[in-house]
């Protein structure tokens, strides 16, 4: 494995180092910056500190490990591959992407999984352990959103699933004092809802040394869209 | 019927003496208008389905068939014109946000019809294209501002990423979806032998056309469909759409219905889903986001491809592309208020916006006046329809042209403005099979060369004309260019005099 010191590297070296070496790889004193392991494929790169904007965007299936907080648009149109955090993470994770997991101990920011898709075998998932920001999932397309709510954060902000057409989120909440969209359909998750989410909550647990069984005690809300052709009606030909 | 009803548009006019009964027209017409009357053995249509779009006018062997804009209207006013009574009327009956295609068809001022282009006489005389060597080739991308060279003579200076262009035109984007394969397959066909570009559009690259990538400029929007490291590497530039001219300001919507085999598997997103591209990105608020767009795309691409950021242009351009030349582009497109659509909201379509001509003049002055003209290169669209709109531009500053509407008419399209039904009658504008095949891209690219190569010679001549030998020697020279019937704003904002000075 290649050790990379990021100490006094702007983004540009930086990345031009990674792109350099080949196999698995660890960056220390990670500062914030940003565009970490874009496109990046067939490796492992763990970071130590905090990696700035963008971190993995258009990920390719390298598995990056942050021992620490990320920031903005992390796994930004991520194609496949795994993002596990250690901490908190900005907006926008996980903006439009399209396949590959990315895993938050703690909380994500606004907007969230906006624009997540889906296609065929290719389905990604965002799972979030504390609260969610607002806009979580907007215009969501495609995949899979769980969050936890381990962190005391309130689950979620306000307008989760506004202009959702397809995938699904999973709240581990009741969900009560959450406004969403009129145009998703939002019930108690059944035991089958979460058994087909069952690999991901375990893959949780075991990353972040959580209690499943503690974990799944708890209710649990499922949001799904009402339609995939949400502006269909709007139109009449000109 | 009763108060819904909306008297056709238009009548189809069938010169029974000439009709041979052949069926031509009922094949031919997608929106069913045809229908072929066994017991009477006669043609009959119904002209409430026909939009105009010159199909069975152009197929039938007789030439039985005309299509006329039907003369019974409403009673004359010139405040409420009939337009505007049907759209109400429209309204009224569906409560629908009215949706239209391709470009703004109002009666707005069109600035390349008021700026004339000047010719030698006596003094600085004109050059023949036919027998000198005339340069229309253009470079675009960031330039550097010192070249520096070693002692042998050899460039020192690292150029940044150019696209070359043999004349200054490229095809602008058209996602695969809002057209067809084989339209893209033309337009793919003919950059490659042309040496220019054509743009993916959002809908991502099918694969059969990677091999066409050195053509290609790839493009990635709001709903970023199809965008992957394969896709951004297959590119030879990635465009980032921030706005489109004919619908500054609001997103994209292809309709389920065209999201169906190759075209949901290249977008990667299910069939029959709608493909929404949101109105903003969701994450740029600020230059600053833009230029992590940028930067973040220029990581994926080693640096190795010029980034074009394209804005529709609206009032505060000059500002705006001031900003997206400090956010890193090296190209920046602009796409005024007359650009083409599949599909727009027609309120949006006629009425946001403004001319690219003055959108131009005013970002080709304000980027030399901050001295970071040559940070970028500019490309312009919404309407250039013939070389002289070209010529035109160029002198006011642009360094290349994106035409759409233009090479779309070169494949068939007879501007029926009904893309948004998938029927296209011309296989441009839709994905139904049989109508698809009815575009051969091996004479849709043909005719794209052709009209390509032929504005190419118009360039060089009117270029001649102006004893200009380069395309560089035109580009940013107003002095070339002459308004008409323009006021003193107008011409202040493009920079130009008035004939006659
Ligand atoms: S295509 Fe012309 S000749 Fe043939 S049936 Fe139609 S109108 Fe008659
Ligand atoms: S829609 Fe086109 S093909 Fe059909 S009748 Fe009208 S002009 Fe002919």
């Amino acid at each position: 494995m290649t050790t990379i010191d990021a100490k006094e590297l702007d983004f540009t070296k930086l990345n031009d180092r990674i792109r350099e070496t080949a196999g698995d790889l660890e960056i220390v004193n990670c500062l914030g910056q940003r565009f970490i392991a874009d496109g990046q494929s067939g490796r492992t790169i763990t970071i130590q500190g905090v990696p700035g904007n963008a971190l993995g965007a258009y990920l390719n299936g390298a598995d990056i490990v942050v021992n620490g907080n990320a920031q903005d648009a992390v796994g930004d149109t991520m194609n496949d591959g795994s993002i596990v955090i250690h901490g908190n993470i900005g907006d926008a994770a996980g903006y439009a992407m399209r396949g590959g997991t990315i895993y938050v101990k703690g909380n994500a920011g606004y907007r969230a999984g906006i624009h997540m898709k889906a296609y065929k075998e290719k389905v990604p998932a965002l799972v979030i352990g504390g609260g969610a920001g607002s806009f979580l999932g907007e215009y969501q397309a495609g995949g899979i959103i769980i969050v936890l709510g381990l962190t005391g954060k309130k689950i979620v902000g306000n307008f989760p699933g506004t202009g959702m057409h397809g995938g699904k989120m999973i709240l581990r909440s009741d969900c009560k004092d959450v406004r969403f969209d009129k145009g998703v359909t939002v019930s108690p998750a059944s035991a089958e809802d979460l058994e087909a989410v069952s690999s991901y909550l375990k893959e949780y647990c075991r990353l972040f040394n959580e209690d499943y069984e503690a974990l799944m005690n708890a209710p649990f809300t499922i949001v799904t869209p009402d339609s995939s052709n949400p502006y269909k009606q709007m139109y009449v030909a000109n | 019927m009763g108060i819904e009803f909306l008297y056709p548009e238009f009548e189809v006019v069938r010169n029974d003496a000439r009709c041979i009964r052949c069926r031509v027209c009922e094949r031919q017409c997608a929106n069913e208008v045809h229908t072929y009357d066994e017991e009477g053995h006669v043609i009959l249509s119904d002209d409430a389905k026909c939009v105009n779009c010159q199909r069975c006018v152009s197929l039938c062997p007789t030439r039985a068939l005309k299509i006329v804009k039907s003369d019974c209207t409403f009673r004359e006013n010139a405040n409420w014109q009939p337009d505007t009574i049907r759209e109400i009327y429209k309204q009224a009956n569906s409560g629908g946000v009215l949706l239209s295609s391709m470009g703004n068809p109002k009666p707005l001022p069109v600035y390349w019809d008021k700026i004339l282009i000047n010719a030698s006489q006596v003094t600085n005389p004109s050059i023949d294209p036919l027998r000198e060597p005339m340069e229309t080739r253009v470079f675009l991308g960031k330039k550097p501002g010192v070249m520096e060279r070693d002692e042998n003579g050899n460039l020192k200076t690292e150029l940044p990423p150019q696209l070359e262009l043999s004349m200054p035109v490229m095809f602008s984007a058209m996602s695969y979806g809002s057209i067809s394969y084989n339209a893209h397959a033309s337009l793919a066909r003919a950059s490659k032998e042309l040496g220019i570009y054509y743009n993916t559009g959002e809908g991502g690259l099918h694969e059969d056309f990677y091999v066409y990538g050195p053509n290609t400029i790839v493009q990635v929007a709001s709903g970023r469909f199809g965008v992957h490291k394969e896709y951004l590497e297959a590119g030879a530039a990635v465009e980032i759409k921030m706005g489109q001219g004919a619908k500054p300001g609001i997103g994209g919507h292809l309709p389920g219905t065209k999201i169906v085999g190759d075209v949901s598997r290249t977008r990667m997103i299910p069939e029959g889903s709608d493909a929404i591209s949101p109105a903003p990105h969701h994450d740029i608020y600020s230059i600053e986001d833009l230029r992590q767009l940028v930067y973040s795309l220029k990581e994926a691409t080693e640096y190795k491809k010029p980034i074009i950021v394209k804005v529709a242009a609206v009032h505060n351009i000059a500002a705006i592309a001031s900003g997206v030349a400090r956010s890193g582009a090296d190209i920046i497109a602009i796409d005024g208020f007359r650009g083409g659509t599949g599909a727009a909201p027609t309120r949006i379509r006629d009425n946001v916006g403004i001319p690219i001509e003055l959108a131009l003049a005013v970002v080709d002055k304000r980027l030399r006046d901050e001295g970071i003209r040559n940070n970028v290169s500019l490309v312009v669209g919404g309407s250039i329809r013939s070389a002289a709109d070209v010529v035109k531009a160029v002198a006011l500053g642009a360094d290349a042209c994106y035409i759409a509407t233009a090479a779309v008419l070169a494949l068939g399209c007879h501007l029926c403005r009904t893309c948004q039904t998938g029927k296209c009658n011309w296989g441009i504008a839709t994905q139904r099979p049989e109508l698809v095949k009815r575009l051969n891209p091996d004479i849709g690219s043909e005719r794209l060369v052709n009209l390509m190569t032929a504005w190419n010679h118009e360039i060089k001549e009117l270029m001649g004309g102006m004893g200009i030998n380069s395309i560089e020697a035109l580009r940013g020279n107003r002095l070339m260019l002459r308004g008409v019937g323009l006021t003193e704003k107008e011409l202040e904002i493009l920079g130009i005099s008035h004939a006659g000075e």
